[in-house]
């Protein structure tokens, strides 16, 4: 396949950036897209021009590393994946692809394709945790039963790899799926529930000030989201809210 | 200097106790003046950095991703050991010491390993308590399955997504000590190298890997958990950025790095299909369960297969050959990890590979679709000869059991593996060699720790599935906790380190003066392409199966190789931005230094042990021989050019298991 890439390039954060337009030939429909950027890399590398960064590390869709806007999506076309799990196959000969970092105040431009999600980090500082310490002095794993069907429901929300295709799809760039998945997980377990008070108005507090946008319900986020993460879990952590704000 | 293992004295049950009776305690408004850096985000580092924070240590963490979640720990699928005996199977801590010993062909350390399946049990209990969703049964309590080489259950399990929650479990408790301000966390930063002064580890060089920016962290002693060194093969299931650097530089600045050649080639992956290949994926072990390993019994099948003239599901049974049922009929598909990979790879040097590169095999779940289907009809009362019905029910149960794998594998093949087979084929997955360290998890550097697949482990020359994410974890919650204050309670007058010590200026300077070489080197070639061709000569000639004329080759290219990548190397950008280029030219470099050792180490080991197989040695039936005047630790010394390395043998003894035979016949 050939390929004509428009693909946005910023130097650093404080430059304005531009889209630039790049040729690819000889794409192979088995390669993944990350692959097909490390033949133009490559190619730049070896004309001696700069090469397109982008974030990437397992590259079999569980680190959360890669991110990337395709075509005006997510992770691109093709539903529960994410960019590294994105193969040529989806696109056709003389295609134009747009490639675009994922956009939102929270996550500034640190490079290219290249953002930074620490904003996400602070979220989980603020109470992302159960606070028991890592002795082993706990008592026995098996001495409070959980009903298989909260385990799975935990497990479900537990799930999210911190990618932040919900933020950049959303219209609002709210967190609201990101945040509401940490803040179930441990509301579904009696583990969590000691301190769930404190943890939803304490994450709730720092994701307003990292200047996420509020949830409007236009369920964007599920449909991008790479884990399939549900639109039930903002409405849970919506609950939650009201019975902290109720209490505190 | 000679090696000393430090090992307590006493049984073998209690070495463990006794030792953490006996070491001593840095008093709680004394942990306030002591500094540990801690290098790598993993479940090592990540367990280990929650833990010395809580215990009121002031902790550096750093790591080279966006954020201490995405180290490649979070990518491990199956599930974590732990002699719980939930199950009430039979399980206890002498049969996961006994398991793991045996697994890894009886060259891991006694002591260690015990002490490893010792802690297993309360791993489970802390993970639980912070909240990690493991599998449960209906009646709420924890769940379990099996794995690979062992006769009980013990391996708990969070769907395919095990190590994901562990991590998770480990950075949730990170989180609330950088909450609390006792880790202070680098993000995006690599050590570049590690400072010694008065021959103790006190601090790294790292680079901020958005401005460019060295940097000098002081710290009373250096902790690395930065995982192993499987990608000096190019091609393997590490991620893009597994590195082996820290340990490297660790190495070079004293630390004795051994068991290079131990590698972890694991049968399941799925195979490669171009030179464009960036990376490998795993598909989990737990498929072997269910899936039949095949290749064609004749070659002008396997010609007809390639060609596309015939599809694997149009052969007839009988002109397929299930070489693993048919080699090992005890243990069949379920054979260690080492034995099904070399076994595919001699089907396939025998052109019997089913792909159009001849190397993949077939795994096969089509027996699985129609037995589950038949048992889902008589549960059902259905028809049991109904084709269409048995098929259909038959994919259900497979689906619920393995429908993640499938689609991860559709995904990536183009192919629906519910009706045809999947074809996969071996790649390298996890080293258990690293560095060298002492029971305390030290290593020959005072001062500085290695701990998960960074050190060289409890694995002995091959490790047992799901037991990666239990050493990982034990050496961070339970382990290095106790024997770090032994070492650090010397400490408590010492004072902050200065980063002005002239040892700084001279790391520093190094770390500088590489990076310009790379910036200032017009060459003509990327780093990748040098990546590659190592990774190429270490497959082709210490991979699966090594012999020495091989290994002298090997040896020979690799050193070649590093000359022409620093005359040849092409790093684009400058030192003082975000370069990725630049990144990785370090990282390539180490690797090339690394892949020499490895070479020069599997020359040594005349014998074959588990990851470790020597063409020279083996039975007549082709498996794999022990040998024992090779019952040792290979522990080098750095001296210079690899080739110079010097050899410090640490004598293994078993006194509390019967070294025997693998067989699996």
């Amino acid at each position: 396949m050939n390929l004509t890439l428009k693909i946005w390039r910023q130097k650093n954060a404080n430059d304005k950036g531009k889209m630039v337009d790049y040729q690819v030939s000889d794409i192979s429909t088995d390669m993944s897209f990350l692959e097909m950027l490390d033949v133009l890399n490559n190619e730049l590398i070896e004309k001696g021009d700069s090469p397109v960064a982008f974030d990437h590390d397992c590259r079999e869709g569980i680190c959360g590393m890669c991110s990337l806007y395709i075509n005006g999506e997510a992770h691109g076309p093709g539903r529960k994946i994410t960019t590294c799990q994105l193969h040529m196959r989806m696109f056709k000969d003389d295609d134009t692809i747009y490639i675009e970092p994922f956009r939102a105040k929270a996550f500034p431009v640190i490079k290219d394709l290249v953002i930074d999600r620490s904003a996400f980090d602070r979220v989980q500082y603020a109470g992302g945790f159960i606070s028991v310490n890592t002795s082993g002095n706990t008592q026995d794993a098996n001495s409070i039963p959980i009903s298989k069907h909260a385990a799975d429901e935990a497990m479900d929300a537990a799930t999210c790899i911190g990618c932040g295709a919900c933020v950049a799809t959303c219209k609002n760039s709210s967190a609201m799926l990101f945040v509401g998945a940490k803040v179930s997980q441990y509301a579904l377990l009696p583990q969590g529930k000691v301190e769930a008070t404190d943890r939803v108005l304490n994450m709730i507090h720092q994701m307003d000030a990292e200047g996420f946008g509020n949830c409007t319900n236009t369920g964007a986020c599920e449909i991008e989201c790479p884990k399939g993460i549900s639109l039930e879990n903002i409405a849970r952590m919506n609950r939650e809210y009201l019975k902290a704000s109720l209490k505190g | 200097m000679a090696l000393d293992s430090k090992i307590p004295q006493g049984p073998l049950a209690d070495k463990w106790t006794k030792h953490k009776n006996d070491i001593n305690l840095v008093n709680p408004a004394n942990k306030r003046l002591i500094d540990v850096i801690i290098v790598g985000t993993g479940l090592a580092g990540g367990s280990a950095a929650a833990t010395l924070a809580e215990l009121g240590y002031n902790v550096k963490a750093f790591c080279f991703q966006d954020s201490p979640r995405r180290a490649h720990s979070i990518a491990a699928q199956g599930g974590i050991n732990a002699a719980k005996n939930y199950q009430g199977d039979g399980d206890s801590t002498y049969r996961l010491f006994y398991d793991t010993v045996k697994g890894g062909d009886y060259r891991s350390r006694e002591a260690n390993v015990y002490r490893l399946a010792e802690v297993s049990s309360n791993i489970i209990d802390q993970c639980v308590a912070q909240g990690v969703p493991f599998a449960r049964d209906y009646g709420g309590l924890l769940d379990n399955r099996s794995f690979g080489g062992v006769l009980v259950s013990r391996t708990f399990y969070a769907k395919g997504q095990t190590g994901q929650q562990l991590l998770l479990g480990a950075y949730s408790a990170m989180n609330r000590q950088i909450g609390r301000g006792k880790i202070k966390m680098y993000n995006r930063h690599e050590m570049l190298d590690v400072v010694i002064v008065d021959g103790k580890a006190r601090g790294i060089i790292a680079r901020n890997l958005v401005t460019g920016e060295i940097e000098r962290h002081s710290a009373h002693a250096v902790v690395l958990g930065t995982g192993g060194y499987g990608n000096v093969f190019f091609l393997s299931t590490n991620a893009m950025g597994s590195n082996v650097t820290a340990a490297w530089k660790a190495h070079k600045r004293g630390a004795y790095f051994a068991n290079p050649c131990y590698t972890q080639i694991h049968p399941t992956c799925i195979p490669v299909s171009g030179d464009h290949q960036s990376k490998l994926t795993l598909m989990s072990e737990s498929l072997r369960n269910d899936g039949r390993i095949w290749v064609p019994k004749h070659k002008k099948d396997v010609e007809a297969i390639r060609s596309g003239n015939l599809k694997p599901t149009q052969l007839a049974e009988e002109d397929r050959d299930y070489y693993l049922e048919r080699r090992y009929p005890a243990f069949g598909n379920l054979v260690p990890r080492d034995v099904a990979s070399r076994a595919a790879k001699e089907r396939c040097d025998e052109g019997y590979g089913v792909n159009a590169t001849g190397e993949a095999v077939y795994l096969d779940f089509a027996a699985a679709i129609l037995r589950y289907g038949k048992e889902q009809a008589h549960i059902k009362g259905l028809s049991e000869d109904d084709e269409a019905l048995i098929n259909k029910l038959g994919k259900d149960v497979v689906k619920a059991k393995y429908g993640n794998l499938f689609q991860m594998y559709e995904k990536i093949a183009d192919e629906n593996p519910y009706e045809t087979p999947m074809m996969i084929y071996p790649a390298v997955h996890y080293t258990m060699g690293g560095v060298w360290v002492d029971y305390n998890l030290q290593t020959t550097i005072p001062g500085l720790y290695a701990i998960g697949e960074a050190n060289f482990s409890d694995h002995g020359a091959n490790r047992l599935g799901a037991s990666a994410l239990m050493q990982g974890l034990a050496d961070g919650y339970f382990v290095l906790p106790y024997t770090i204050g032994d070492y650090l309670s010397h400490d408590i007058r010492t004072g902050t380190i200065s980063t002005d010590l002239p040892e700084f200026e001279e790391a520093e300077k190094k770390v500088t003066e590489s990076i310009a070489h790379f910036i200032n080197n017009k060459g003509s070639k990327s780093v990748d392409y040098f990546h590659r061709r190592l990774g190429k000569i270490m497959w082709d000639k210490c991979g699966m199966s090594r012999n020495e004329k091989d290994l002298k080759v090997a040896i020979e290219k690799i050193s070649a190789l590093r000359k022409e990548f620093y005359k040849e190397v092409l790093v684009p950008g400058t030192a003082n931005e975000f370069n990725e280029q630049l990144a990785k030219a370090g990282r390539v470099a180490d690797f090339l230094e690394l892949g020499e050792l490895f070479a020069k180490d599997a020359l040594l080991r005349e014998e074959s042990a588990g990851g470790h197989f020597r063409e020279e040695y083996q039975t007549p039936e082709g498996e794999a021989m022990r040998r024992k005047e090779f019952q040792f630790v290979s522990a080098w010394e750095y001296k210079g050019e690899p080739k110079d390395a010097v050899l410090h043998e640490e004598e293994l003894e078993y006194n509390n298991i019967e070294v025997k035979e693998r067989s699996y016949k």
